[in-house]
Parts: C-alpha cells; sequence; structure tokens
C-alpha cells in the first residue's frame, strides 16, 4: 500500500472493476446476466430502485455476506483480487461512539494492529474541514460532520477503489451538495463505485450512470460536461428528467 | 447552555434527595403510628425508635458480623463478574464452547441457587468460602447472559467495516465487540449487586457463625425483634451503597452510551 505525506491522488493504481453473473436470493433470482463494468478512476453510479439488488453488487465487490449465492465473476484489470483493495462507506456514518474523531479514522490501523499514523489522519481530519474537533465523541458532532468522518476513515485507509452505499442519503440538501463535492475532490483518482436512489445525485457526480432494475442493467449515456455537474446547467437538468423518466420505466 | 443544564440538574437532584427524605419520614412516622394504635408487643413489631435504640447499644456487634457480610458480597461480586465476563468472552470466540456450555448452562438455571446452599455449607465448610460461592453462583448467570448478549449484538454495519479493513477476529473482539457490550455487561453488573447480597445472606441463614444474616436469624430466635430490624436496615444501606456505587461505575465506564442517548 502506497503511503503518502497528504492524500495524493493514486492515479494509475486504481483498476477498473467488472461484475458480471447470476444471484439467487431464497432460491428466486436477484438478477441474472448481469454485466457491470466500473471505470478505473471514475465514478460509476448505480442508481434503482430498492430492492434490485444495488446493495448486494457492493457487498459482492467488498466480499462481505450477502445472503445468496453469486454465480459468476468479480475482476479488477490488473489480475488482483478486488476484496482487500476496498474501501467502504454506508448510509450510516458507522462511527463507534466509544471513540472520538481521531480514533474513529484511525480505527483500520488499530483494527489490524498497525502503527497508528496520528500526524496523516489529523491531515485527514483538516482535509475534511474538521480540525477542531479532533477529540469529540461522535455524539456531539451532527450527521453532516459525522459522513465527513465516516469520509476521512475512508482517506485514511488510502484504498484504490471505494464502495459508496448512498453515503449522503441522510443529510439535508446543502450539507448533501456539500459533502457530494468534498468526496469527489478527495477521492479523486480512485475507483469509485456509488450506490445512489437519487437521480440528481447521480447526475452530478456520475462518470457513468447505470440503471438497474428488476428487467435488468441498462447505461444511460452521460453529460459531456465533467462532475462535478452544476445543478444548474441546461444539461444537467436534461439528464435529471432522463433519469427521473428511466427509472419509472418510461421511453427516455 | 450547558451551565443552565448542569443547574437545572443540581436542582433536580436535590429535590430528588428532598423527596426522598421526606418519602422515608412519612413512612417511619406511619410505622410509629401502627406501633402505638395497636399496641403490639415489640417483639412482633418494634417502632423505628426502639430499632434506633438497639442499632445504638449494639454498634459493635452490628458492625463485626456487617464487616464479614460485606466481605463475602464483595469478593464473590469481583470474582463473578471476572468469571461471568471471562465465560461470556470464552462462549463468543469459541463455537465447540457454544455448542457444549450454552445448553448446560440454561439447563443450570432451573435449579435454584436456593437449592444448593446446604451442599455449598457442606463441601465449603461454614466460614465465609460458603456464602462467597453462594453469591459468585447467583450472579454469575445473569453477568455471563447479559455480557454475552452484548457481544453479539454488535451493529452489523461496523463488523462489515471490520472486515473490509481486513480486521482479524481477535482484534474485532477485543476494539469493535467487547467495547459495543459494555453497557450490556453495565446492565449485568448492576443486577450482580442487587443479587449478590441476597445469595450471601441466604448461605448465612443455612448455615454460619458470623454475618449480617446469621445475627437476623440469631436475634429472631431470642425474640430480639429489635436487633433483627437494626440488622436488616444495616443490610439493606449497604446494598444500597452497594448498588449505587455500582452504578457509578458502570456509568463512567460507559459514559459515551449516555451521550448519545442524550444526543447532546
Amino acid at each position: 500500500m502506497t503511503k503518502a505525506e497528504t492524500p495524493v491522488s493514486p492515479v494509475g493504481s486504481a483498476p477498473s472493476l467488472r461484475l458480471g453473473g447470476d444471484f439467487r436470493h431464497a432460491g428466486r433470482p436477484l438478477f441474472s446476466g448481469l454485466d457491470l463494468p466500473v471505470a478505473a478512476g471514475r465514478w460509476t453510479c448505480l442508481l434503482g430502485p430498492s430492492g434490485v439488488g444495488k446493495s448486494t453488487i457492493l457487498r459482492l465487490f467488498a466480499d462481505l455476506d450477502t445472503g445468496g449465492s453469486f454465480d459468476g465473476e468479480i475482476s479488477a484489470s490488473d489480475g488482483a483480487p478486488v476484496a482487500g483493495r476496498v474501501a467502504f462507506m454506508a448510509q450510516t456514518d458507522l462511527l463507534a461512539p466509544w471513540l472520538d474523531v481521531m480514533g474513529n479514522v484511525t480505527l483500520g490501523s488499530r483494527l489490524r494492529g498497525e502503527r497508528i499514523d496520528r500526524a496523516r489522519a489529523r491531515d485527514l481530519i483538516e482535509r475534511v474541514g474538521l480540525a477542531d474537533h479532533v477529540e469529540k465523541a461522535p455524539a456531539r458532532l451532527s450527521g453532516g460532520m459525522r459522513q465527513r468522518v465516516a469520509l476521512a476513515r475512508v482517506l485514511m485507509e488510502d484504498r484504490p477503489i471505494v464502495l459508496l452505499d448512498e453515503p449522503f442519503a441522510a443529510l439535508d440538501a446543502r450539507t448533501r451538495a456539500e459533502m457530494q463535492d468534498l468526496a469527489f475532490d478527495t477521492l479523486k483518482g480512485r475507483t469509485v463505485l456509488l450506490v445512489t436512489h437519487d437521480p440528481a445525485e447521480a447526475v452530478r457526480l456520475g462518470h457513468r450512470i447505470f440503471i438497474l432494475a428488476e428487467s435488468g442493467l441498462s447505461e444511460i449515456e452521460a453529460p459531456a460536461l465533467d462532475p462535478v455537474r452544476p445543478v444548474e446547467a441546461q444539461e444537467t437538468m436534461d439528464m435529471q428528467v432522463r433519469l427521473f423518466r428511466a427509472l419509472r420505466g418510461e421511453p427516455a | 447552555m450547558s451551565a443552565g443544564r448542569a443547574f437545572s440538574e443540581e436542582v433536580t437532584r436535590l429535590q430528588r434527595v428532598r423527596d426522598a427524605v421526606l418519602a422515608a419520614g412519612v413512612a417511619l412516622a406511619l410505622w410509629q403510628a401502627v406501633v402505638w394504635v395497636t399496641a403490639v408487643p415489640p417483639f412482633i413489631l418494634p417502632g423505628p425508635w426502639r430499632v434506633a435504640e438497639s442499632l445504638v447499644a449494639n454498634a459493635g456487634l452490628i458492625a463485626e458480623n456487617a464487616w464479614v457480610t460485606i466481605a463475602e458480597v464483595m469478593i464473590g461480586l469481583v470474582l463473578g463478574a471476572v468469571l461471568g465476563a471471562a465465560t461470556a468472552l470464552h462462549l463468543m470466540m469459541s463455537p465447540l464452547a457454544r455448542r457444549l456450555a450454552l445448553p448446560i448452562m440454561v439447563f443450570s438455571q432451573a435449579v435454584p441457587v436456593f437449592a444448593l446452599a446446604p451442599i455449598l455449607t457442606l463441601w465449603f465448610g461454614y466460614g465465609m468460602a460458603s456464602k462467597i460461592a453462594m453469591a459468585l453462583l447467583i450472579i454469575y448467570f445473569p453477568v455471563v447472559s447479559t455480557f454475552y448478549d452484548g457481544l453479539r449484538r454488535t451493529d452489523p454495519g461496523l463488523l462489515d467495516l471490520a472486515r473490509t479493513m481486513g480486521a482479524p477476529p481477535a482484534r474485532t473482539l477485543l476494539f469493535l465487540r467487547l467495547p459495543a457490550a459494555l453497557p450490556a455487561f453495565g446492565s449485568g453488573l448492576r443486577l450482580a449487586a442487587v443479587y449478590a447480597p441476597i445469595g450471601a445472606v441466604i448461605g448465612e441463614w443455612v448455615g454460619a457463625s458470623k454475618g449480617l444474616g446469621y445475627l437476623m436469624l440469631l436475634a429472631n430466635g431470642r425474640a430480639k425483634t429489635d436487633l433483627m430490624f437494626a440488622s436488616l436496615f444495616v443490610l439493606a444501606l449497604f446494598a444500597v451503597v452497594l448498588y449505587a456505587a455500582v452504578s457509578a461505575f458502570t456509568r463512567r465506564m460507559t459514559r459515551w452510551s449516555s451521550e448519545t442517548t442524550d444526543g447532546a
């Protein structure tokens, strides 16, 4: 793993990913014949209604328990296994309430029994704008600040692949936009797979945008504009309408 | 804002103490009134004043026996908590221990611990050891079951996170499951603080030559009901102080947990 003084974007080291196959849960197929490419060093957004298997796909990439059986292949472009090179951020911040901000950001090192690089953690906490809160307990932080801690923890892990499971869904609109900007900025160069059910979020952040529905996976071509896309741009608004229609199963 | 909150907390605590003193005063007055009105003989029901006189007159005797009971309870409590915590951790780490020991432990709860007191006296004698064993046995299962339950109920999201971080199971247990289970362990300890004195006193009733339970039986047998009540009062006082101390300790241990519920 590369260790840097400041979080340098690991461009070139982040592989592209591919997940292909069938997934069955309780005897019933959740998806079959799926083929999802995740672009190297880019943001891929996976959009769709609840219960079609978006989170299952993330969990498969992260090698977490899915409660079902997967028949297929998960691969990275560099041939190395995907699991073990993944950082994970969920809708709930998953902060340990007994640890302060510093303790939560350095949780990974503590869990692996590695030396704890407090200077680097401090840098990253500063980077997400929480320099004044290093020693605060999560209970004393707002929801937005807690997600910032979770982001700093992801950055501390410094993995080339980042899986985001609706991490901004529980935030208010303004905080969400701020967090999206911050996450996009700090995770630059990493291979990011973002699961969301918010078309506006996918339009803002996705280099590539996929919709997963009961009928299967389809790609909606993203606007030519580079993310993070301004909300007020005409292309962004048009795209949002198209995505919304596609989500409802209407012709684009 | 925090100063205002501290102030209001202080007021409510003062109010609570005042209310408690008031309630105790009313209860004592009622007690004395019943004694006067019904004119029951003192060996059936002595009045609170008579009990207080007996407490002062027998202070040395009561203190001597109280220390024995206190020592039994404290040693039993510490041993039971340590053994219980170790058992819960072991159950968590070893599937084999879970399969073998859990059914036995659950079944053993069908045996009332009181019923074991004569056997424990037979095995460990009339001294403190049998009472310590009673206190230990009576708190062991509550400690094991609450702590083990807490260890098992770690937020699955946190466990997923630990897995993606590449944490070995032993360190996940030590750094995630264990601290997350401390509030549950705390409620187990508070239960233990309530049960341990019961265990020790039952042990003393079955066979002892010292202790508050022994003194109560002795006083009862000689119709010194005022001494019996005085001993009971000291026992109750100790139980309350013990519970308060254990509560304060567990609150300190899991301060973060109450912060979460406050929302601060």
